[in-house]
């Protein structure tokens, strides 16, 4: 009783960490790699507030007069000249005027309605844009739309070429044979013509945009898993699995999987980056999200006419909030990738 | 080499089989339906009927793919919906356009991150590498889209250095004239990433025994870079070259769209937001064919770069 105690409780102070706490402790050692995440975590937390309301929920509203300059240039100075309205009464034009007999009772009417006229502030925090909306509102939530499809398409491809790759790399034989005549169908046409022949028939929106890139996106998830399931389907570990009993679906999905998980977590990250300036440039030819909604991309594309007229700083927002995304998320990936497989790590 | 490419085409037949499937059935489960999207809003019943009889989508759908396979095949897809010009001309039309575009840029992208990707890999772990890898992640992280949107208003608008943008009827004045701007700024954009890709390639071959054993022999440093670690880079960086030229025949389709350059990226562009469906379906169907073709030629090149090379 005493011995299976003991025994029980060795491992627990002598064990060796598992993959996962080794590629922390090494990720943890880059300091890059962490300034890199606290980016990202910082995006999340934005895009969580947006999400549930806490920033940005205003971002239509127009605060601001058309083109309202960043606070720092100060407002613009209204150089027409504007045309003064003539004071004192009325000339009476009654004789050639037909409408003449009326004007007094239009008068009367007119000042029965109260109307309030919003104040229009001059200037804004980063700017405005044509309808006069904080270009910093609008890019947060350009944030959140981008980020959100990003990272669903995402995980939806990745999905799905883990799925796909875990049959054909574990069952080989005629399932193998059909997965990957769907790969070789899938990459022989060039990724942006099938993006747009999808966009063609599932037409715009933002949950179909998601879905366009995730079924064209799946292929090079597939690629790797595929490959890695081929090399562990034979281990010790999967035949000692199948000698107790463990069916397909468990050789495949709880013991196979967790082995491979850190290639589909690269594969993941390194979508998301991809993804993201997918969506950018489907969202400025008009084949993204609705009108009504914000991403960068759309942000992108109004500020292709405002920087004719001089309004620079949408385009700056927009550029500015997705530099820093990307740099950060593609940063954290190469991390991420040197941490999770150190035979890897390259230059 | 003659059996092997006749094998290898053999081996296309069910991707391509595969690709005319994968479109046919996109566009007739998910596609709008083509009668309605042609007869437009204000048609009567009978119209549509009418144009249903006429495309034959009356009658069951084996009937309707093989009407889809005869288009294929004798290279007849009838009109586009939208502009009712023939499909087969539409491309020939614009394709002199986009190549005027997209071979300049290939080439001198190619050029150009050559020695950039062999210099920062030979100086691999100095400053100059570190900076050079810190731009080039920066530079990847701004979209395409706003290298061309401030180049375009930089060079065309504000300083007027280049027409904004513009097509005429003469390939010369096209190419001195109209092409400069977008070739250089595509060019500008696609040197950051082609230079990570070739580093890496040199990387692979600077660790090989081969350049050690060179370098013992006595061999100049240049004649190990140029004549050894060059020779055997030129496999990877043909293999991509080759991935990235049936694009070049779609053209950029943004280059083509912000420089208003009549080429056939705009015309697919165009033609996805009018629904278009028999030019989509012509460029996919077609293009994943010279895909196919251009990949067992980069095959059949590496022979004759890489006698080593087996090719089974």
């Amino acid at each position: 009783m005493n011995a299976i105690a003991s025994f029980a409780a060795v491992p627990d102070s002598e064990s060796s960490p598992g993959v996962w706490q080794l590629a922390w402790r090494r990720l943890r050692g880059d300091r890059v790699a962490m300034v890199a995440l606290a980016v990202v975590a910082a995006y999340a937390a934005l895009v969580v507030a947006s999400l549930v309301g806490l920033v940005a929920a205003d971002w239509t509203r127009e605060v601001g007069v058309p083109y309202a300059n960043p606070r720092f240039l100060g407002p613009t100075v209204d150089e027409s000249v504007k045309i003064e309205r003539p004071s004192g009464p009325r000339v009476d034009l009654s004789a050639v005027d037909p409408l003449a007999p009326r004007y007094a009772e239009w008068d009367a009417r007119a000042a029965q309605i109260q109307s309030v006229s919003a104040p229009h502030l001059s200037t804004l925090t980063f700017g405005g844009d044509r309808l006069g909306r904080d270009v910093i509102a609008k890019a947060i939530k350009g944030t959140q739309v981008s980020i959100l499809v990003g990272v669903f398409a995402a995980l939806l491809a990745t999905a799905i070429g883990t799925a796909l790759g875990a049959v054909a790399g574990y069952f080989g034989g005629v399932a193998g044979d059909l997965m990957e005549w769907f790969y070789n169908v899938f990459t022989a046409v060039p990724g942006i013509l099938l993006i747009f022949a999808f966009a063609a028939v599932f037409g715009r929106g933002t949950a179909t945009v998601v879905l366009i890139l995730a079924l064209t996106g799946w292929t090079a998830v597939y690629r790797l898993v595929r490959a890695e399931y081929l090399k562990h389907r034979g281990r010790e570990y999967v035949l000692a699995a199948e000698a107790i009993g463990a069916s397909h679906f468990s050789r495949m999905f709880e013991h196979i999987l967790p082995n491979v998980s850190h290639v589909v977590l690269v594969q993941l990250s390194l979508l998301v980056v991809f993804f993201i300036k997918a969506e950018v440039i489907l969202s400025f030819l008009g084949l993204g999200v609705p009108i009504d909604s914000v991403s960068w991309g759309t942000m992108l594309n109004e500020a292709q006419s405002e920087l004719i007229l001089g309004k620079w700083w949408q385009l700056a927002a927009a550029t500015a909030f997705m530099a820093v995304f990307v740099t950060a998320f593609s940063t954290l990936t190469d991390a991420l990738r040197d941490a999770l497989d150190p035979r890897l790590r390259q230059g | 080499m003659l059996s092997y490419a006749l094998r290898r085409t053999w081996q296309m037949v069910p991707t391509l089989a595969g690709v005319v499937l994968l479109v046919f059935f996109l566009f007739k489960w998910f596609g709008g339906d083509p009668a309605t999207i042609i007869a437009g809003l204000g048609a009567t019943q009978q119209q549509i009927e009418a144009i249903r009889h006429t495309l034959g989508l009356d009658r069951p759908w084996w009937v309707q793919l093989g009407i889809f396979l005869r288009e294929i095949v004798t290279l007849n897809w009838g009109a586009s919906w939208a502009t009712n010009e023939p499909v087969a001309h539409l491309f020939l039309t614009r394709l002199p356009a986009t190549l005027t575009v997209m071979i300049p840029i290939l080439v001198l992208q190619t050029v150009v991150s050559i020695p950039f990707g062999l210099g920062v890999a030979v100086v691999r772990g100095s400053l100059t590498d570190r900076a050079a890898m810190a731009i080039t992640t920066v530079a990847l992280s701004v979209s395409f889209l706003v290298y061309v949107l401030v180049g375009q208003w930089l060079f065309g608008f504000y300083l007027a250095w280049f027409p904004i943008q513009g097509w005429s009827d003469s390939v010369l004045t096209n190419l001195i004239h109209y092409a400069p701007l977008p070739i250089l700024l595509a060019m500008f954009v696609s040197i950051a990433p082609t230079t990570r890709l070739y580093r890496s390639f040199f990387l692979d071959e600077l660790g090989h025994d081969y350049v050690r054993t060179a370098r013992a022999r006595g061999a100049s440093e240049a004649r190990v870079l140029l004549r050894h670690v060059m020779r055997n880079a030129t496999i990877p960086i043909l293999t991509n070259i080759a991935t990235e030229l049936p694009g070049v025949v779609v053209g950029s389709f943004l280059i083509e769209v912000f420089f208003s350059i009549p080429g056939l990226g705009r015309e697919i562009l165009l033609a996805v937001n009018r629904s278009d469906y028999p030019v989509i379906q012509a460029v996919t169907i077609y293009l994943a064919l010279l895909t196919m073709l251009i990949n067992l030629l980069a095959d059949l090149l590496y022979r004759v770069v890489d006698p080593r090379v087996r090719l089974n």
